[in-house]
C-alpha cells in the first residue's frame, strides 16, 4: 500500500470515528430514547464488571502497600503507607486499572457483537426496518459505560485502599493510623481528578468498541481483527489520556 | 411544505400517487475507485415487479441498497414515490423506510431475538399495541406458513425457513414497496420454488410494487409465467402460455443496464450478451 493511500485511510478513519462519537453524544438529547437498551447495557457493563474490578482493585492496593511499606521502612516512614496507597489508587491506579479491565472486557465485547451484526447485514436490516443503529446500539453503550465506569472506579478505589490496609496491618502498621493517613491526605482536586478520568475513559472504551464494531469488514476474520484493534486502541488511548488529564490537573490545582 | 408533512404513516397514501414508485435517474456508484453501477435509468410503476438479473458481483445488491437509501449514489437521483430520497434528512429517511420492506440475501435476522420478535421488530420499535402486534405477527407467519416456528430462534431454523421469516418481517407493515435481495440464493430447488411462490403470492394478492434481484433465470421465468391462485393456495401457469403484464425483467452487464423489457422481449433479444446469458 502506498504511503499516500495509507495516510488517506487513517484520516478517513479518524473522521468516521469523530462523526460516530459526536452523533452518539448528540443522540443523548434526541428522541427516541432506548431506555431498555440503556439498562441492559448498564447491567452488562456495570454489574458484570464488578467481580474483576473488586479483585483488581483489592490486590493492586495490597501490592502497592507491600512494596511501598518495605521501601518506606528503610527511611523510617512506614507510617505514611496509607497516604501513598490512597493517593495512588484514587488519582491513578483506580481509574486506569478499572478502565483497562473494562476495556478488555467490554470494548472487545462491543466490537465483536456489533462486528458480527455488521458482517451478517443485521445493522443494514435494522436501518431498513426504520431504526437508527447509532441511537439503538451505540448511544446506550456510550452512556452506560461512562456512568458505570465512575461507580466501578469508586469501588476499585475503595477496595484498593482496603486491600492496602489489610496488607499494612500484616506489616505491623496500625490500621487506624493507616486509614487516618489515607483519608487525611486526600483533597478535593484528587477526588475530582479520580472521577473525571473514568468519564473520559468510559467514553473512549465505548466509542472505540462501537467504532471498530460498526466498521467491521471481511467476515469472521474481520470480527476478530476489530475485537483486537478495539482493545489495543482503547487501552493505549486510556493511558495516553490519563497522562494528559494528570498534567492538566497538576497545571490547574498544583497537585 | 416541510418534509415531515410529506412522510405519512404506513397505512396512508405516500408521496405523489401518479409518480413511479421507484425511479433511478442516471445513477452511478463505485467503491475504492472501481465503478459498480454506471448511469442506471429505470422506473417501477405501482404494482409492477422488476426482476434484476445479472452475474454475481454485478452490483445487483448495491442497486437494492441504493433504492432503500442504505447507500448514497455518487451521481444521479433516486426517487421513491416521487420523493428524492437523497434530500431527506437521516431521521426522516428512517421514518420513510416504514413504507419499504426488504428481504436480505442471507435473511439478516437478529440472531439473539426469537422469530416472534424478529417479525414484530418494527412494530415494537413503533410501540404499537401488544395485542395488535401479536395479531399481525400471526397473520404474517400464517402467510409464510411458519406459525409453528414463532418461538424459535434463527440458529434453529433452516435456510428456507429463515427466508420465510425474513419475508414475514418485511411485509408486517404492508409496505408499498418490497425489495428482495436474492431470496432464493443458496437454497435447494424445492425450497427456492416455495420462496418464489411466496413472492408471487405477495405480488398477486397485495399487488405491491417490488424489485427482485436474482442470478437464477428460473426465478424470473417462473414469476413471469405464473400467477398465484388464492382459492387453491398455490401458483399456476398463466393460460395460453401468457406472461404477467406487471413483471419486467432487467439485465445488468458490467454495471450497466443491458436489457429492460418483458420475458417475451428478453427471449427475442438479438443482443449477443443476452443470448449468451440465456444459453
Amino acid at each position: 500500500m502506498e504511503i499516500g493511500e495509507f495516510l488517506r485511510e487513517k484520516v478517513l478513519a479518524v473522521q468516521d470515528y469523530s462523526l460516530l462519537s459526536w452523533t452518539a453524544i448528540a443522540n443523548m438529547f434526541r428522541r427516541p430514547f432506548y431506555w431498555a437498551d440503556l439498562y441492559t447495557q448498564a447491567d452488562l457493563i456495570g454489574f458484570g464488571s464488578v467481580p474483576i474490578v473488586i479483585l483488581t482493585g483489592f490486590f493492586t492496593g495490597g501490592v502497592l502497600a507491600l512494596n511501598s511499606a518495605t521501601t518506606l521502612a528503610q527511611f523510617g516512614a512506614k507510617a505514611v503507607t496509607g497516604e501513598l496507597v490512597s493517593l495512588s489508587m484514587v488519582k491513578e491506579l483506580g481509574p486506569v486499572l478499572t478502565g483497562l479491565m473494562v476495556s478488555g472486557r467490554n470494548a472487545s465485547g462491543m466490537a465483536s457483537e456489533l462486528g458480527s451484526m455488521q458482517v451478517t447485514e443485521q445493522i443494514d436490516a435494522m436501518r431498513a426496518l426504520g431504526v437508527d443503529p447509532l441511537k439503538k446500539l451505540v448511544t446506550p453503550r456510550v452512556l452506560s459505560t461512562i456512568v458505570m465506569l465512575v461507580f466501578l472506579t469508586i469501588i476499585s478505589d475503595s477496595l484498593g485502599v482496603a486491600g492496602g490496609g489489610w496488607i499494612s496491618s500484616g506489616l505491623g502498621i496500625n490500621a487506624s493510623q493507616y486509614f487516618h493517613m489515607a483519608y487525611q491526605t486526600l483533597e478535593y482536586p484528587d477526588i475530582l481528578e479520580g472521577l473525571v478520568k473514568p468519564l473520559i475513559f468510559g467514553f473512549i472504551i465505548a466509542t472505540i468498541g462501537c467504532y471498530f464494531g460498526m466498521s467491521t469488514r471481511g467476515g469472521t476474520q474481520g470480527v476478530g481483527r476489530s475485537t483486537t484493534q478495539a482493545v489495543v486502541y482503547s487501552s493505549v488511548l486510556i493511558v495516553f489520556s490519563d497522562f494528559l488529564i494528570s498534567r492538566l490537573t497538576i497545571g490547574i490545582f498544583g497537585r | 411544505m416541510s418534509t415531515t408533512e410529506t412522510v405519512p404513516a404506513p397505512d396512508q397514501a405516500i408521496g405523489d400517487p401518479t409518480a413511479p414508485v421507484v425511479s433511478f435517474e442516471h445513477v452511478s456508484i463505485g467503491f475504492d475507485g472501481h465503478p459498480v453501477l454506471l448511469d442506471i435509468n429505470f422506473q417501477a410503476r405501482s404494482g409492477e415487479m422488476v426482476i434484476v438479473l445479472g452475474p454475481a458481483g454485478g452490483g445487483k445488491s448495491v442497486l437494492l441498497k441504493l433504492a432503500n437509501g442504505l447507500l448514497p449514489p455518487d451521481a444521479g437521483r433516486i426517487r421513491l414515490f416521487g420523493m428524492n430520497i437523497q434530500t431527506l434528512p437521516q431521521d426522516e429517511l428512517f421514518t420513510f423506510r416504514r413504507h419499504i420492506g426488504m428481504v436480505f440475501q442471507e435473511s439478516a435476522l437478529f440472531d439473539s431475538l426469537s422469530v416472534r420478535d424478529n417479525v414484530s421488530y418494527r412494530l415494537i420499535e413503533e410501540r404499537d399495541n401488544q395485542e395488535d402486534i401479536d395479531r399481525r405477527v400471526l397473520e404474517c407467519l400464517r402467510f409464510v406458513e411458519l406459525e409453528e416456528a414463532i418461538d424459535k430462534f434463527p440458529p434453529e431454523l433452516s435456510g428456507g425457513m429463515k427466508r420465510r421469516v425474513a419475508i414475514a418481517r418485511a411485509i408486517i407493515t404492508q409496505p408499498s414497496l418490497l425489495l428482495y435481495d436474492s431470496p432464493t440464493g443458496g437454497l435447494d430447488p424445492i425450497t427456492s420454488t416455495t420462496i418464489i411462490e411466496l413472492v408471487m403470492k405477495q405480488r398477486d394478492v397485495y399487488e405491491s410494487t417490488a424489485l427482485l434481484v436474482t442470478h437464477r433465470l428460473q426465478d424470473a421465468f417462473t414469476l413471469a409465467t405464473h400467477r398465484f391462485n388464492l382459492k387453491e393456495n398455490r401458483m399456476e401457469r398463466i393460460e395460453n402460455d401468457g406472461i404477467d403484464p406487471n413483471t419486467t425483467i432487467m439485465v445488468l452487464k458490467q454495471g450497466r443496464i443491458a436489457f429492460t423489457g418483458s420475458l417475451v422481449d428478453l427471449l427475442r433479444s438479438k443482443d449477443p450478451y443476452i443470448q449468451e446469458y440465456l444459453a
